[in-house]
């Protein structure tokens, strides 16, 4: 008999990673982009992505903060009183935010120094709340975990991509700042296309105009083109 | 779920208090790291300013290279608007800068104050063939916010041997260059603060490309208020060091 009893228990038990997880992570990398469909978090999207390096800090610790806090707020959800429930949720991802901080002044002091004021702001970024609100508050812990992965890496990607193509075309290396810079393209001689010898690139002078915000914008814009030309789902109908 | 007030009220006093203990443990913790990483910072800032004229590579240098030539080729000195240097004893009675030390000032809080109370850092390199730099600090107004910089002067106390530049907001790609582009610092070097008979000239930054080699560097296209900014900070910050020049020329 007691067979009988548990069989049905081990059916019910929902899988680790079966495809509705999966899909928790791979929704927001395409169909439901956090920038480019919901267009959430634009204006850190805007202000960090002069240049890789700070971009791949500010990508982590949004993906920190995204996870951490849906997973504290999935944990805490069946006790957080609704009349103060953005409160709470703003406590969670403040303390998170300020646990950044303090932890990049501690080990990385000039990442600190240069996204300062943006580690500050990942607090009123709208894709955090967005998804505690939407999501947090009524799934478990582990799905909860995996939805904050999935939206803070579908972030982080756009941020990168972004910031490729701005730190090349505006200043003609990658990754400037991290240790690890590298030359690219331009005119000098110890720059990696060597273009006072090659003319594969040698005619190309740094834009300044891809290292203004306003790049950001149009940048941001061509990838939602693009996104939606090469998924045709996402197009109005109407 | 709806709950009733006291429910409310504990739920949000043991939140806040445990959210207050995580974060004052982390910052009790870290305290010490942050502080070190606070002063090299500041040092590496210093440095940059002398950084072309001796060869310095400041971005490559580990902590404990900066802390090292800082403690056996860097002399600090503070001075009040008089040009009378203090003790750090002195500077301790006045505000209480950790160690009475120049590098510890804080040039924002300084910058507040009156004029005539405020307290000069000056900080002296010691190179190569007893070669001596006089590096002092400005701070002024850009765009957005506030920028400094770190202004390194030959032992003549005329000629700029390198500056440095810092910004709080300035835009990137605009403003932001004044530190981010290495020419517009570089540019300063050899320019003289005062002119063939003597008067304060200052260096200014002239829109639209230099004039007057001596006294003038180029603009910055798109970042005229932050250049004006420097000019001003530049012709500001380095008079009140005036006295000082004029008592260490007649010695």
């Amino acid at each position: 008999m007691a067979d009988t009893i548990t069989k049905p228990e081990v059916k019910k038990a929902e899988p680790w990673f079966g495809k509705k997880e999966r899909q928790l992570i791979s929704d927001p990398l395409n169909d439901n982009n956090p920038i480019t469909v919901q267009v959430l978090g634009i204006c850190s999207a805007l202000a960090v992505t002069t240049l890789v390096y700070p971009s791949l800090v500010m990508a982590v610790a949004v993906i920190f903060v995204l996870v951490f806090s849906n997973l504290i707020t999935s944990l805490l959800r069946t006790y957080i009183p609704n009349q103060v429930r953005m409160i709470v949720q703003l406590i969670i991802i403040a303390t998170l935010v300020t646990v950044v901080e303090l932890t990049l002044k501690a080990y990385s002091y000039d990442v600190y120094k240069k996204l300062s004021v943006f580690i500050g702001l990942i607090i009123t970024n709208c894709i955090i709340m967005g998804r505690l609100e939407a999501f947090a508050m009524s799934n478990k812990p582990w799905k909860a975990t995996l939805d904050g992965l999935g939206n803070g890496l579908g972030y982080g990607a756009i941020l990168i991509a972004v910031a490729l193509v701005r730190e090349l075309f505006g200043k003609g290396t990658l990754m400037a700042g991290s240790g690890a810079e590298m030359k690219i393209i331009g005119a000098s001689p110890d720059y990696m296309i060597n273009t006072l010898e090659s003319t594969l690139f040698g005619w190309y002078q740094p834009n300044n105009l891809m290292v203004l915000p306003a790049a950001a914008l149009f940048i941001i814009g061509i990838f939602i083109w693009i996104h939606r030309s090469w998924n045709p789902k996402l197009v109005d109908i109407s | 779920m709806q709950h009733n007030t006291r429910y409310v009220v504990t739920f949000v006093l043991i939140l806040t208090s445990v959210v207050a203990l995580l974060l004052t443990f982390l910052n009790e913790a870290w305290k010490e790291k942050m502080e070190t990483n606070e002063a090299i910072f500041n040092k590496k800032a210093i440095l940059k300013a002398v950084a072309t004229d001796v060869g310095f590579e400041v971005d490559d240098m580990g902590d404990e290279e900066v802390l090292s030539i800082f403690d056996n080729q860097v002399e600090q000195k503070v001075y009040d608007m008089d040009g009378i240097e203090l003790t750090p004893e002195e500077v301790l009675s006045i505000r209480k800068y950790k160690g009475g030390q120049a590098e510890f000032i804080d040039m924002a809080k300084e910058k507040k104050l009156d004029e005539d109370v405020r307290l000069l850092p000056m900080f002296i390199f010691n190179g190569d063939n007893n070669k001596k730099y006089y590096i002092i600090s400005v701070r002024g107004n850009g765009l957005w916010d506030e920028i400094w910089g770190n202004i390194a002067l030959e032992n003549d106390f005329t000629t700029i041997a390198g500056a440095s530049f810092d910004h709080k907001g300035e835009t990137p790609g605009l403003g932001a260059e004044i530190k981010d582009n290495p020419v517009f610092p570089a540019s300063f070097k050899g320019k003289k603060i005062y002119n063939e008979a003597g008067a304060f000239t200052s260096v200014f930054v002239r829109k639209g490309g230099a004039r007057d080699p001596l006294h003038e560097v180029d603009g910055i296209s798109g970042a005229t208020v932050t250049a004006d900014g420097v000019s001003e900070m530049m012709a500001r910050g380095i008079k009140y060091y005036e006295p000082i020049f004029a008592a260490a020329k007649n010695k």
